[in-house]
């Protein structure tokens, strides 16, 4: 492997703090893309702006290496190959949906470099990997959370669940969300337990039978551009009750695309952008004066990687210039980080790399925007 | 399910999501089959075709909705929408042959086959390029309007795109039959070696097939993008794949097999889901659609052309 320090005897050694970034520009979800891509970039000016970052006395030079991941596991797993091989990135901040950031953490473990997923919930991510962290909560609290919500919140005993089995994310959470709820209600509670797959528009008859099975609340964990057909089919299919979605609704486009049909509707995520204050607030103005749109919740964890990721190599003391030597120093100092302050709440990592944070209920109000609902802590 | 009484609308409701399901595929699979009958091939760039044709109405909307947005009424600005769509996307199908088809008329029958997968990549990537990954939403040119009639649960635009397709249905089959065009075309689907010998020209026929499928393939876009108004440059792949199932099983060639293919498509697809769990779906219904094919390998309507069988 070679070293981008590159060191020769003649000129004056330098050595390059390279970032790798795995993100959906294309695919199923660019817009999530679209988000790592904006809050990256305005980490990276704030560190030029500082004249590069200081590690040990010292102040570096940083770069960013965007990898596009089209939102499909196996090029996210080539992305990430390419950057600690060939770029010898020092950390990598990404992948952000679990199909993806679960098959890129092997490879990010495999070859000892520091992996934070800003967004993926699902345990098996960073299970076992002592490379592998994330800037978000888990599917296993992110469901009962949900369930819990629900309960208190409409005093509902009969849920319907509508997921794309063939996608990590939807399915995992949809299977520990109907756990979670029948052990609130007893076995049968979940009344229609329906999915689809990837890339279908049309799901009548799914709906069809939730309608008919009597739930009163539909479950989705679904990203946005399947939100706003579902939500939609629904209420034409003569849904009265509420839809109720997870963190991957939490995109800036879902409303964009679903317009009213959304309004009033619940979801879990990570933090919500109307209502915010401190440096949540500054973040979320700084992103909208620069890119012209509020960011959601994709953006806010990524920037909080990038922090901690930050910190760590701060935290590691010094640079020696192998970049194996390093990447395992920044590794063993973002395990001790403490009590980060982010912007999406604090962090504490637990023996799997997972942060014990709290979740929020976002409610959809009538002029679209993410209001802050309810706090949920573990 | 309560009661027999129930079952009764549920039974209507599921209905009523199969013909629109159905009205899709069988609008798409003519397309298909009307080329194979022409030229003895499957346009494999023919899902794609049909996206292309749903962002040119998306474009063709956009801009009627600006200039003439409280001027003129909807169902007005959506017959505009759909008349100068279906133009310009039938000069879509019309290119498609001329530069990715003509060339290969003599090759061999796979060269062109790969020919038609090549295009959808370029048009898909043409898409993505042009326009970015970023979602697109249709515009609803028709205001959505829900009924519900004993249970059963429906709106006007579910009502439109039912009668719509089997209207262009209807106008097709009359071509095809009562046209000199039509003739031309049936001849040629008849036997594609002797009718050219006719006088009947190959170089207007085969275009001319191709328009009428890529025009056909526009408006089904267009009434796509009214039911399911999320825009993708891969939208065309998934669903060209199940029309190009539904012009087998309508017996390769055949337009009524096709249309009547494509509206049992629908039916197993909605059906199935409805019966057994719908993660099974797909596994069952394709099961179900293979076991006609076994018992009826040229499908519906296919005729019996060992010999001219190039594909």
């Amino acid at each position: 492997m070679t070293m981008v320090f590159s060191s020769s005897a003649f000129c004056k050694r330098e050595t390059v703090i390279k970032i790798g970034i795995n993100a959906p520009l294309t695919g199923d979800i660019p817009k999530v893309g679209e988000g790592t891509k904006y809050a990256a970039q305005m980490w990276l000016s704030d560190i030029e702006k500082a004249g590069g970052l200081e590690v040990g006395g010292q102040k570096y030079k940083v770069e960013l290496v965007i990898e596009d991941n089209e939102s499909k596991a196996e090029s996210a797993v080539k992305a990430n190959t390419k950057m600690i091989s060939q770029d010898d990135v020092l950390a990598i901040v990404g992948p952000q949906s679990s199909k993806q950031a679960v098959p890129a953490g092997e490879v990010a473990n495999k070859y000892k470099t520091v992996m934070i997923s800003p967004w993926s919930t699902n345990p098996d991510t960073t299970m076992d990997r002592p490379f592998v962290f994330r800037g978000c909560f888990l599917d296993p609290f992110q469901g009962p959370v949900v369930a819990n919500f629900i309960t208190d919140e409409f005093g509902f005993t009969k849920a319907a669940v509508l997921y794309d089995v063939a996608s990590d994310y939807p399915k995992g959470l949809a299977e520990v969300f109907k756990d979670a709820w029948e052990n609130k209600h007893g076995a049968g509670s979940i009344v229609a337990f329906e999915s689809f797959t990837t890339k279908d528009t049309d799901f009548s008859s799914q709906l069809t039978k939730i309608i008919q099975s009597g739930a009163q609340v539909l479950f989705t964990p679904q990203y946005y551009n399947e939100v706003p057909l579902i939500v939609k089919q629904a209420q034409e299919l003569g849904w009265k009750g509420p839809v109720v979605g997870s963190d991957s609704w939490g995109s800036a486009e879902t409303v964009e695309l679903c317009g009213e049909a959304c309004y009033g509707q619940f979801f879990s995520s990570h933090y919500a952008a109307a209502g915010a204050k401190g440096a949540t607030k500054d973040f979320i103005d700084r992103y909208n004066e620069k890119y012209g749109y509020i960011p959601d919740d994709v953006a806010a964890l990524t920037w909080d990687a990038l922090r901690l990721a930050q910190q760590a190599i701060q935290d590691a003391g010094k640079l020696t210039g192998r970049i194996d030597k390093d990447r395992q120093a920044v590794r063993d100092a973002l395990a001790k980080i403490t009590n980060f302050a982010g912007i999406t709440g604090n962090m504490t990592f637990t023996e799997e790399g997972d942060p014990v944070k709290c979740a929020v209920i976002v409610k959809i109000n009538d002029k679209g925007e993410y209001e802050f609902y309810k706090s949920v802590c573990p | 399910m309560e009661s027999f009484t129930d079952l009764i609308p549920f039974f209507i409701q599921n209905f009523i999501n199969a013909l629109q399901r159905g009205s899709f595929y069988a609008v798409i699979s003519i397309g298909y089959s009307m080329v194979y009958g022409v030229l003895m091939l499957f346009n494999f760039a023919h899902g794609d075709i049909f996206m292309v044709g749903t962002y040119i109405g998306f474009g063709i909307a956009t801009l009627f909705l600006s200039l003439f947005a409280g001027i003129l009424p909807g169902p007005v600005i959506f017959v505009g929408t759909v008349v100068v769509t279906m133009f310009l996307a039938s000069w879509i199908g019309v290119f498609v042959e001329v530069a990715g088809y003509r060339p290969l008329r003599q090759a061999p029958r796979a060269s062109a086959a790969i020919t038609g997968l090549m295009i959808g990549i370029i048009f898909e990537t043409g898409i993505l390029i042009l326009l970015g990954a970023k979602r697109l939403s249709f515009p609803p040119l028709i205001e959505s309007v829900s009924y519900n009639v004993g249970g059963v649960y429906f709106t006007n635009i579910k009502v439109m795109i039912i009668i719509i397709s089997l209207l262009l249905m209807l106008a097709l089959h009359t071509f095809i039959q009562k046209t000199k065009w039509g003739m031309a075309m049936r001849a040629m689907s008849y036997d594609f070696l002797a009718v050219p010998l006719m006088g009947v020209s190959i170089n207007i026929m085969a275009p001319l097939t191709f328009a009428i499928g890529a025009g056909l393939a526009a408006v089904a876009g267009i009434l796509y993008g009214q039911a399911y108004p999320i825009l993708d440059p891969y939208m065309g792949v998934l669903i060209g794949w199940k029309a190009f199932v539904a012009a087998i099983l309508g017996g390769r060639g055949s337009i009524k097999g096709a249309a009547l293919a494509g509206y049992l498509l629908g039916f197993i697809e909605i059906f199935v889901a409805t019966i057994f769990p719908s993660t099974l779906r797909d596994l069952i219904a394709y099961s179900i659609i293979l076991l006609i094919l076994t018992f009826r390998p040229r499908g519906f309507f296919g005729m019996e052309h060992s010999t001219k069988l190039r594909l």
